[in-house]
């Protein structure tokens, strides 16, 4: 076997692994969607599994783990504006059961 | 300070250093496309999150994880063969990359297939853009933006990658091409990973 070959037969096999691990987190997804929890429990646990899945995609398909320099600017970058969408949430709950104090 | 020092080859020297990050423009362009497109996905999901949380008759028409389940494995399934196609171009394989991408979007073929049957049933229900059988009328217009907006990434995605795939065939592109074509169609099996759970699974019903 050639190197290039060697190289291409190891890399397929790690990539299937995290195939099988991003297929196992989705699969818990749904077995959470049918977990007699609160609502907010569900999105938490949801959210986080989601977020695993993501990191595992972000890091070995799309190989930002092999470029240390951009797996920083993209994941600062990112969580800057994932986080500056968060403002409203409060704003959401007032919606709902209205504004604390209020009659 | 010699002339030498300030310019090479008539440009000043700043402009002669090596890529951002050390990665080609073509991919650093995806990249920044990418993370724009983070931003446009995360708005259409924080939104939808605020009507869900501040609406209180929000509705649960989804009695079946089976089609969403189909279509979360063959979008992840694509991701694998897209890989496969990306090394294999790697590899000087070149029959193998073109055969590996067409698989890729004959996945992504079936994903939007799937994702309009869906669609289909749910406006047989009654659902429309304002109105819908089970509640507010906000759930029609939050599902079919999140979902219409997946969908138009992933037919813009199968698209490219029939474009991509028959001009890497003409050797008018290269393995770098479909690499970067790839990194797209990660991102779009990423969001996924985040519209299932949001749009479906916690709008089961129970």
């Amino acid at each position: 076997m050639t190197t290039a070959e060697e190289h291409k037969a190891k890399g397929s096999g790690k990539d299937l692994v995290v195939y099988l691990c991003v297929l196992a987190l989705a699969a818990i997804q749904f077995v959470i969607a049918y977990q007699n929890i609160d609502g907010s429990q569900m999105f938490v646990r949801m959210l986080i599994v989601a977020v695993i899945e993501a990191g595992l995609a972000l890091l070995f398909f799309m190989h930002l783990a092999e470029n240390r320099g951009l797996l920083w600017f993209v994941v600062i970058f990112t969580v800057f504006v994932l986080l500056a969408m968060q403002y409203g949430w409060t704003d959401s709950f007032r919606l709902s059961v209205g504004v604390a104090g209020a009659k | 300070m010699s002339q030498a020092d300030l310019t090479m080859g008539g440009r000043p020297a700043g402009l002669t250093a090596g890529p951002a990050f050390s990665v080609p423009a073509k991919k650093m362009a995806m990249w920044l496309f990418i993370i724009a497109d983070t931003a446009t996905f995360a708005a259409c999901l924080v939104a939808y999150g605020f009507i869900r949380n501040a609406t209180p008759n929000w509705p649960r028409p989804f009695h079946s994880i089976t089609n969403v389940a189909i279509m979360t494995f063959i979008l992840v399934t694509s991701s694998l063969t897209m890989l496969i196609g990306v090394r294999a171009a790697r590899a000087g394989d070149k029959a193998g990359a073109l055969r590996w991408t067409f698989i890729t979007a004959a996945a992504g073929i079936l994903f939007a297939l799937l994702h309009v049957r869906e669609w289909l049933a749910l406006i047989a229900e009654g659902m429309t853009l304002f109105k819908n059988p089970w509640g507010t009328g906000l759930f029609g217009s939050a599902f079919f933006s999140i979902t219409g907006l997946h969908l138009t990434h992933v037919t813009g995605g199968v698209i490219a990658l029939i474009v991509v795939g028959i001009r890497y065939k003409g050797s008018r592109y290269n393995a770098d091409d479909l690499e970067i074509l790839g990194l797209y169609w990660h991102f779009v099996d990423m969001v996924w990973m985040f519209v299932v759970p949001l749009v479906y699974l916690l709008n089961l019903a129970h």
